[in-house]
């Protein structure tokens, strides 16, 4: 009887609106958690005094001048695939192929090196590249885009299929063009030549990389933020029909903007090719399509605040690396706490979405 | 009667959403063999009172008692083990499942279908309905869709029957039917709640009248000891003059014509069959006709959004000029210079952007205005506010997200944004649908003013009575095609209602 | 010349770790989630029962009780797998968190989870090579009727496999029918088509997204131990599951959501990931890798042509992706 006539012991609802600082110091909050909690579950695993740990995380971006550099150059390259499928999200267009589409940006730059050299002078071959590799990226981005934009086909399962298609074309001619012959692998491409190699700015190697990275960032920012293509984006995110009612025309936009998606994936990986790798090999985006999902969302879509998820990533995943090489641990160390840093922000969202009243709290029975 | 205990009995009950209180400590008494109609304008908390005894929704503060009996209703689970069962206004149903699967949706034991069916049918011929159980739903047209809804609460063998609103996509055969239907369950000793804010329905059908206003309950009596004109002084709160002014056209010159106008739908349906007519400035041409007559089809053929299988669209210019609008998307329509408004039936969902701000959506109109490939945001500020100002719309600012708006305001900023562009045409789809009376006029105001500034006006409305005072011309519709066109001023509303549901309005006997 | 007789059975093996991800999956989509996370679940699945089993090889050396040989991981790798879809129904679920995001996360926590204990699991043993062998757990896994060998083609079609085969291929037809013709399938269909109007009719939503993601990952779980104890005889390498838990997921848009279909389309899946090796492509190893591609190629197709015919039963459950949240308004 009694149990029938209980109340619920708190009931949810939605939250009206927070204040940035408090949306903010929720996130901050829950990552300082989760950052507290890797500090335990390391200490337990090495047996290490948990400021140790910390200070090897540390270490791991800012222990060296070099690992510094190493720290923004993958910052760069991660924010360059999450600037990518930021407009795709925005237009809530689940683009999950940034790995695919930087792939066959890279694949293309590769083919332009390898095909060209000797026919080509160095400055054309660059240009093939450029053109060919953000090309490719679109390409790879604009077949789903088209069937989505045509019969509404899934474009989450469509990209992330089309991922695992540009894995075996490269794979495939990782065999045809590998050097030297039998080994399965390309290697440096044109290590002496250095056809197709980018121009390294000073003594600084990665920092071509950087500069241009920043450029797209703040170009992201102004596109998103206060053209006319991204305020269209904005509204077919948000309601298709209202988009229609305005006269913008819904596919068009699909299509233009996971063709932009595409080719700024395929710029990643002509970045990867021609100004840092020099070679190609199937994981050579190393899941940054995934990660800069994540990237993307933890940010609300927004590419100033990108620059701060895609530093945080990176700097935790460098750090993990740290621990792993230090304390002799395994490299995969590094994604289980990645994984739990991820877990502890997601779920901090729903503070800032939802709030709890817990009722009854004058009552005797718990 | 009156010593009776009654069958639900819900006592200071209170609900928020945010800030909003959308049930302030309302009392009411539900009671077996009688029909009581919950009356109130839109917004005034009877569905979210409903929904709070069905379940979905759980009470800030409150208790409610079933035939004496203190009971906590924490889910439409417990609702249903109470005999409660409500049918909403937007079906709960599962398309790709059929009807009888939908009809033991939920409910425990063995999976049975033909055992299911059997009851289904036998449910069916003791009141008259008619179900295929093996229908898949997305196969239903939407009073059949009703009447599985209906079903499924009796099959559940619910005695506590609670009705949002089952009247407003029904035709009046159908809902006639219906009604047959509600009264046999009284006579059966159910109770029986149905939500209207129409008032002949609560004559027509109830036993008794329970009024809500605001939030709050206002009271309760038999219904035969009331009158229209008393019910509608308790749902707004002070007496009412259901009275609108209708200036005379002036200079009225032909400005949108239509001639033989036929559209089909996506699944083959003729939404529209042969329609033509001519809409002049400075006039209001009023649209009449049951919902889902193709009165929505009509209004987006016209701005652009549907396709058309045959027919014209005109467009005439004041020096007489003649444009074609067929086939031309809303954007190339805005190109050929036609300066064409529409206010669409779904605020949030088509005319506006729920989650962006005031200014933002002022945008949606005139975001393209300028060659730079950047967006000009100041213009689009300087007209929220003053459509904020001049339409008295309430908002913290004009970077409120417009879903945090109430409905009124909602439809405001709508119409303001609607009606900035100076427009030589404008097409309204139940305007007034949702707010509260006060807000009602403010819109009729609009669109008169729009009038006397030489607009011509589509309206497209729900409320006869409405109708009848505000447009010059009134169009009727009745299954897609034209049943007539008559003149607003001194039209029956008995006749309107004939044509509405039958061509020409001429009845047999 | 191909050998047929030689190439199903390999099909077949190849595909039971997809049939059963893939089962996962349907159940898991079916109520609305769409788990991303299951090919980390898979990883873990299979660690989890490596690490029981490892430990249990190590504690009783040559003389194991096959039966507890078997029930050891299989639980070890059932328990895993179910903290992973608890973990990923919390943060969807209860928090309301999206999907993609929490399905990317496990993945990668997942990926890393296996990798981590399977290279501690390799340094603990002392071994020379970079993986761990669990020989005598894995032939008690792949100890098939006696009578197979006798029977020429029919039994080495049939009869040759392991016992977790034909479980696979029960539970795949079991889920078909829970699906179709039970009330439970009913009203795991309802919710993940329109949790709004199951939860009005009563049915508690949360409850069936828990149990259905769940029940999801532990049979996702035991795809990924097949893959170890019997595919690879009982041998763990970091990273040699491959990317199979996105096959599963692929395998699940081929089937249109149907684990009957799926027993075929598996072996299916599992001819054309192997198909490669018994294709003759004389010297040019390059084009093997592109048959890889091939059941990618298949699903795009399927996955078009279904949005193409646009036939109500053969969409994705209309809620898939989206949180549930009763009073929203």
């Amino acid at each position: 009887m009694n149990k029938a006539q209980r109340s619920p012991l708190f009931h949810i609802s939605k939250r009206g609106s927070l204040p940035w600082y408090a949306v903010w110091g929720i996130r901050g909050g829950s990552l300082l958690v989760a950052l507290v909690f890797c500090g335990v579950i390391t200490s337990l695993v090495t047996g290490e005094n948990p400021l140790q740990v910390y200070a090897a995380i540390f270490e791991g971006s800012f222990g060296t001048t070099r690992k510094f550099w190493v720290l923004l150059q993958n910052i760069s390259m991660l924010l360059c695939v999450s600037l990518a499928v930021t407009p795709a999200f925005r237009m809530r267009c689940w683009n999950l192929g940034g790995e695919g589409q930087a792939l066959a940006g890279a694949l293309a730059a590769a083919a332009c090196m390898i095909c060209l050299r000797n026919s080509l002078p160095n400055w054309a071959v660059i240009l093939l590249m450029i053109v060919t590799s953000i090309l490719a990226g679109a390409i790879w981005a604009g077949i789903p885009a088209f069937f989505k934009a045509k019969w509404n086909t899934n474009e989450t399962l469509f990209t992330l299929m089309m991922n695992y298609v540009a894995t075996q074309l490269v794979a495939y001619y990782c065999v045809v063009w590998e050097s030297p012959k039998g080994s399965g692998q390309i290697g440096i491409i044109n290590p002496n030549t250095h056809i197709g190699w980018f121009p390294q700015i000073g003594p600084y190697k990665y920092l071509l990389n950087i500069l241009i990275v920043a450029a797209v960032c703040i170009a992201m920012y102004v596109y998103l933020s206060y053209s006319k293509h991204g305020y269209e984006i904005a509204v077919v995110g948000e309601s298709e029909r209202t988009a229609r009612y305005v006269g913008i025309k819904v596919n068009r936009v699909i299509i233009r903007t996971m063709l932009l998606s595409g080719a700024l994936c395929g710029l990643a990986g002509l970045l990867l090719v021609g100004s840092t790798n020099h070679t190609l090999t199937p994981n050579i985006v190393e899941g940054r399509g995934f990660t800069a999902v994540m990237v993307s969302w933890l940010a609300k879509f927004n590419p100033i605040w990108m620059i701060l998820t895609s530093f945080l990533l990176v700097f935790l995943g460098r750090g993990a690396g740290e621990i792993a090489t230090n304390f002799s641990l395994n490299q995969s160390f590094g994604d289980i706490l990645t994984g739990i840093i991820l877990f502890f922000i997601i779920g901090s969202e729903f503070f800032i979405n939802y709030e709890i009243h817990f009722r009854g709290s004058g009552k005797k029975e718990g | 009667m009156d010593n009776k205990i009654p069958a639900v009995q819900m006592r200071d009950i209170t609900k928020r959403f945010g800030s909003v209180l959308a049930n302030d400590k309302v009392w009411l008494n539900i009671y077996r063999g009688e029909i009581l109609a919950l009356l109130g304008e839109n917004g005034s908390g009877k569905t979210t009172l409903m929904n709070m005894l069905s379940g979905i929704y759980f009470p800030d503060e409150g208790t409610i008692a079933i035939d004496g009996k203190e009971v906590v209703i924490r889910s439409p689970k417990d609702a249903f083990d109470l005999g409660i069962g409500m049918i909403h206004q937007h079906f709960k149903l599962v398309d790709v499942l059929t009807a009888a699967e939908n009809i033991v949706l939920g409910l425990p034991g063995k999976l049975d279908l033909k055992a299911a069916a059997e009851k289904i049918r036998g449910i069916c011929s003791a009141y008259g309905f008619e179900v295929d159980p093996d229908q898949k739903i997305y196969d239903m047209s939407v009073s059949q869709k009703q009447t599985v809804e209906i079903v499924k609460v009796l099959y559940r063998g619910a005695d506590i029957l609670i009705l949002d609103e089952p009247t407003a996509v029904l035709t009046p055969q159908e809902t006639e039917k219906l009604f047959a239907v509600l009264r046999n369950m009284r006579n059966d000793g159910k109770a029986v709640v149905i939500i209207t804010h129409k008032m002949h329905e609560v004559e027509e059908l109830s036993d008794r009248v329970a009024v809500l206003r605001h939030g709050q309950f206002i009271g309760d009596m038999p219904t035969a000891k009331t009158s229209a004109q008393e019910m509608t002084n308790m749902m707004v709160g002070h007496p009412v003059v259901l009275n609108i002014k209708r200036p005379e056209p002036v200079n009225p010159r032909p400005r949108i014509e239509v001639e033989g106008l036929t559209v089909r739908s996506i699944d083959g349906y003729l939404k529209l069959e042969d329609v033509s007519f001519t809409a002049y400035s400075g006039e209001i041409l009023g649209i009449a006709g049951i919902s889902g007559s193709g009165q929505k089809e009509l209004l987006e053929s016209i701005a652009g959004l549907q396709p058309v299988e045959a027919g014209s669209i005109c467009y005439i210019e004041d020096d007489g000029r003649r444009e074609q609008l067929l086939g031309k998307d809303p954007l190339s329509i805005a190109q050929m210079g036609v300066s064409l408004s529409f206010v669409p039936e779904d605020r949030l969902g088509m005319g506006l952007v729920g989650n962006m701000d005031l200014a933002d959506n002022m945008m949606l109109r005139s975001f393209r205005s300028g060659k730079s490939m950047f967006t000009d945001r100041k213009t689009p500020h300087t007209l929220a506010e003053t459509v904020v100002h001049d339409l008295e719309v309430s908002t913290p600012s004009v970077s409120t997200p417009v879903r945090r708006l109430s409905g009124g305001n909602v439809q405001k900023v709508l119409v303001g944004r609607e009606i900035s562009s100076a427009p030589t045409v404008l097409l309204t789809a139940y305007a007034v649908r949702g707010l509260d009376i006060n807000s009602s006029y403010t819109i009729y105001d609009l669109i008169n003013r729009q009038k006397e500034q030489g607009v011509a006006v589509i309206y497209v409305g729900e409320d006869l009575d409405v109708l009848l005072e505000l447009a010059d011309r009134i169009l009727v519709l009745c299954g897609g095609k034209v049943s007539g066109i008559v003149p607003g001023r001194g039209a029956k509303k008995r006749d309107v209602g004939l044509m509405m549901t039958k061509l020409g309005g001429k009845s047999d006997e | 010349m191909f050998d047929i007789i030689s190439f199903i059975p390999r099909a077949v093996v190849q595909g039971i770790p997809l049939l059963l991800g893939s089962t996962g999956e349907t159940l898991t989509e079916k109520s609305g989630n769409l788990n991303l996370g299951i090919p980390g679940i898979m990883y873990v699945g299979a660690i989890s029962g490596v690490i029981g089993s490892f430990f249990y090889e190590q504690a009783h050396g040559a003389d194991l009780n096959s039966l507890v040989a078997i029930l050891i991981p299989i639980s070890c790798c059932l328990l895993g797998s179910l903290l992973m879809g608890l973990l990923y129904c919390f943060l969807t679920v209860t928090l309301r968190a999206n999907q993609n995001v929490t399905g990317l996360a496990l993945t990668t926590f997942g990926v890393g989870f296996g990798n981590f204990f399977g290279g501690s699991l390799i340094k603990l043993s002392g071994s020379e090579l970079p993986s761990i062998i669990l020989t005598q757990t894995s032939n008690c896994f792949r100890r098939s009727l006696p009578i197979a060998e006798k029977l020429g083609w029919f039994g080495k079609l049939f009869l040759s496999y392991g016992f977790l085969t034909y479980v696979a291929v029960i539970i795949a037809l079991a889920a078909a029918y829970v699906l179709r013709h039970t009330r439970t399938g009913l009203h795991l269909r309802a919710v993940g088509e329109n949790p709004n109007t199951a939860d009005a009719a009563g049915i508690n939503v949360i409850r069936y997204k828990y149990a259905a993601t769940c029940i999801g990952s532990m049979i996702a779980g035991l795809g990924g131990l097949y893959y170890v104890m019997d595919y690879a005889s009982g041998v763990w390498a970091n990273n040699a599951f491959g990317d199979r838990g996105w096959l599963a997921i692929a395998l699940v848009i081929f089937t249109v959501w149907r684990p009957n279909v799926g027993v075929l389309a598996s072996f299916l899946f599992g001819g054309l990931y192997i198909v490669h090796m018994y294709i003759p492509s004389g010297m040019n190893l390059a084009v093997k890798e592109l048959y890889k591609m091939a059941p990618y190629v298949v699903t795009i197709i399927v996955l078009v042509l279904s949005s193409m015919r646009n036939k109500r039963e053969n969409q994705p459950p209309a809620s898939l992706g989206l949180a549930y949240f009763r009073e929203e308004r």
